[in-house]
């Protein structure tokens, strides 16, 4: 048997291959009937330094971009309504829920998403690692979100205090209850914790 | 709720100029959707409990964005987002209660993607209405919120006709305190609105909550200088500190002079289809000093002729325990 062809890899080619056909079925629909002054549905959007090319429905949320048309599944989808935060990503350094913006609102901008954090070599990133050293997570869910959200307090602010921490963190629900854990994190990934 | 994953099927527009787009918004009319930042959005169309056919994106018009002072003020963006507002230097030093009030909206991403035009124009969160019913709000002839069973926690104790859904802005009552104006544009020329007539209760139009136009786009707010550097007290009781909506908000200017109060104004969010603005209290607090005695005097003038829900009544010493907290010494 090719060793190659495992059956994650079947799988993940028989999706692909069916999000292309529907894809480029609903593509030539729309160019017939689109009207003047709509968006273009090719869209070249810049996600974790990479320039990545995308056939976007007009109506798409980023989250659903990022995880079903480009693969990119560390960011979850939690609520779908911008009330959790697991679907956090940053915009242009800002953190922005991912569900509740439109993929055509994205353009020009530089999106980054939790696989975007580590290093090319492989090396976590500060936080990453912080979250590791404070066994922040429990059931992992949350922690994509977490993690961006507090990349992107630290980005705005690199040592806050536990307070603003707080806050800035606040955007984001963990179902386990961990987030004495997560500020510890976040203090630790600030220096301010050792 | 119907827990659907995604977004409905609708055409999306997005102008680079308010021209553009207020001739959109006139040509599509009310099947047209101006989209700011998308956080009241986005539940309606996933809900499917509005559906509009098209929206039309603010974001890459660059003049709706940003502050500016004015001769005789500040003049504020309707795409300015929530965080901008409560961290920009000149709010916070001059209009401080409007940096406070936007501080304390929904969450920290929801602050940055949501913008203070979306959050002045954003629509009740009445769950009967928003669940898609056919109620009076929704162009049908009964409410579900207003009887003996429903669930009425959140809603109105003043100003109630027909419908019991409440202003859920928090930017709203320190607009209307700073006596700001709301300019709005269509295809058709612009107009200056005081903040005070922006909003608009059941009696007047039971299916919006301002005088906004279905071609109309909110471009920016102003406000003057006649408050600044007033002395400000903003409070927002609600059930979680992050996400949710007010159940009582207080928003109060006021200037004080030679120990005495000379003038001001004093707003409650939550408790009406409009920010409530306290007259009877504003007039009786000018010439008293401000501390605990005068909370004490004029604290029951806050809920004169309010109408409670069978569920709500809590909101009555709410109001007048935030009127005794904003004039302590």
């Amino acid at each position: 048997m090719n060793a190659r062809l495992n059956r994650r890899r079947f799988i993940k080619g028989v999706i692909a291959s069916g999000v292309a056909a529907t894809a480029s079925g609903n593509w030539y629909s729309a160019v017939a009937e689109r009207p003047k002054g709509a968006v273009e549905r090719l869209l070249s959007i810049n996600v974790n330094g990479r320039t990545r090319r995308v056939d976007v429905l007009p109506q798409e949320t980023l989250c659903y971009t990022l995880r079903y048309k480009l693969g990119l599944t560390g960011t979850k989808l939690g609520c779908n309504r911008g009330e959790c935060g697991a679907c956090t990503v940053l915009i242009d350094d800002v953190t922005h829920y991912s569900c509740s913006m439109l993929t055509h609102s994205v353009k020009g901008r530089r999106v980054q998403t939790v696989e975007g954090l580590q290093a090319a070599d492989g090396t976590l990133h500060p936080v990453q690692q912080a979250f590791i050293d404070e066994l922040a997570p429990q059931c992992g869910f949350c922690t994509p979100g977490q993690l961006m959200a507090a990349v992107g307090l630290l980005k705005a602010n690199p040592t806050p205090t536990r307070e603003e921490a707080r806050l800035g963190m606040s955007g984001n629900l963990c179902r386990c209850g961990s987030y004495d854990h997560y500020l510890n994190a976040v203090m630790r990934a600030s220096g301010q914790r050792t | 709720m119907p827990a659907y994953d995604v977004m409905p099927d609708i055409e999306l527009f997005q102008p680079v100029s308010v021209e553009d787009a207020a001739e959109l918004a006139g040509r599509l009319g009310e099947k047209g959707w101006l989209l700011a930042g998308g956080q009241d959005t986005f539940g309606w169309l996933k809900d499917r409990a509005k559906s509009p056919e098209a929206m039309i994106d603010l974001k890459g018009i660059d003049a709706l964005k940003g502050i500016r002072e004015t001769a005789d003020g500040i003049e504020i963006g309707a795409f300015t987002t929530i965080t901008e507002i409560a961290e920009n230097p000149i709010i916070k030093t001059r209009f401080n209660l409007l940096a406070s009030a936007a501080a304390h909206v929904a969450s920290p991403q929801i602050r940055n993607m949501g913008t203070l035009g979306g959050n002045l124009c954003q629509d009740t969160r009445c769950w009967y209405y928003r669940r898609g019913l056919s109620c009076y709000r929704a162009g049908g002839n009964t409410c579900y919120a207003s009887g003996p069973e429903s669930m009425n926690r959140e809603h109105a104790v003043f100003g109630a006709s027909r419908c019991v859904a409440v202003s859920p802005s928090d930017t709203a009552p320190a607009l209307v305190a700073l006596e700001a104006t709301m300019i709005a544009t269509s295809a058709n020329g612009s107009r200056e609105i005081r903040a005070e007539d922006f909003f608009v209760g059941p009696a007047v139009d039971i299916v919006n909550m301002t005088t906004l136009q279905a071609d109309e786009i909110l471009v920016s707010v102003r406000i003057p200088n006649t408050w600044a550097n007033a002395e400000f007290y903003f409070e927002k009781v609600a059930d979680r500190n992050v996400w949710d909506f007010a159940l009582v908000s207080i928003a109060t200017a006021m200037k004080i002079e030679g120990g005495v109060i000379r003038d001001a104004r004093i707003l409650c969010g939550g408790v009406e289809c409009v920010p409530r603005r306290l007259t009877a209290v504003e007039n009786r607090v000018v010439g008293r000093p401000k501390n605990d005695a005068t909370g004490d005097a004029v604290a029951a003038l806050a809920t004169v002729g309010a109408e409670p829900l069978h569920q709500n009544q809590f909101k009555i010493p709410l109001m007048e325990n935030l009127v005794r907290r904003a004039l302590r010494a």
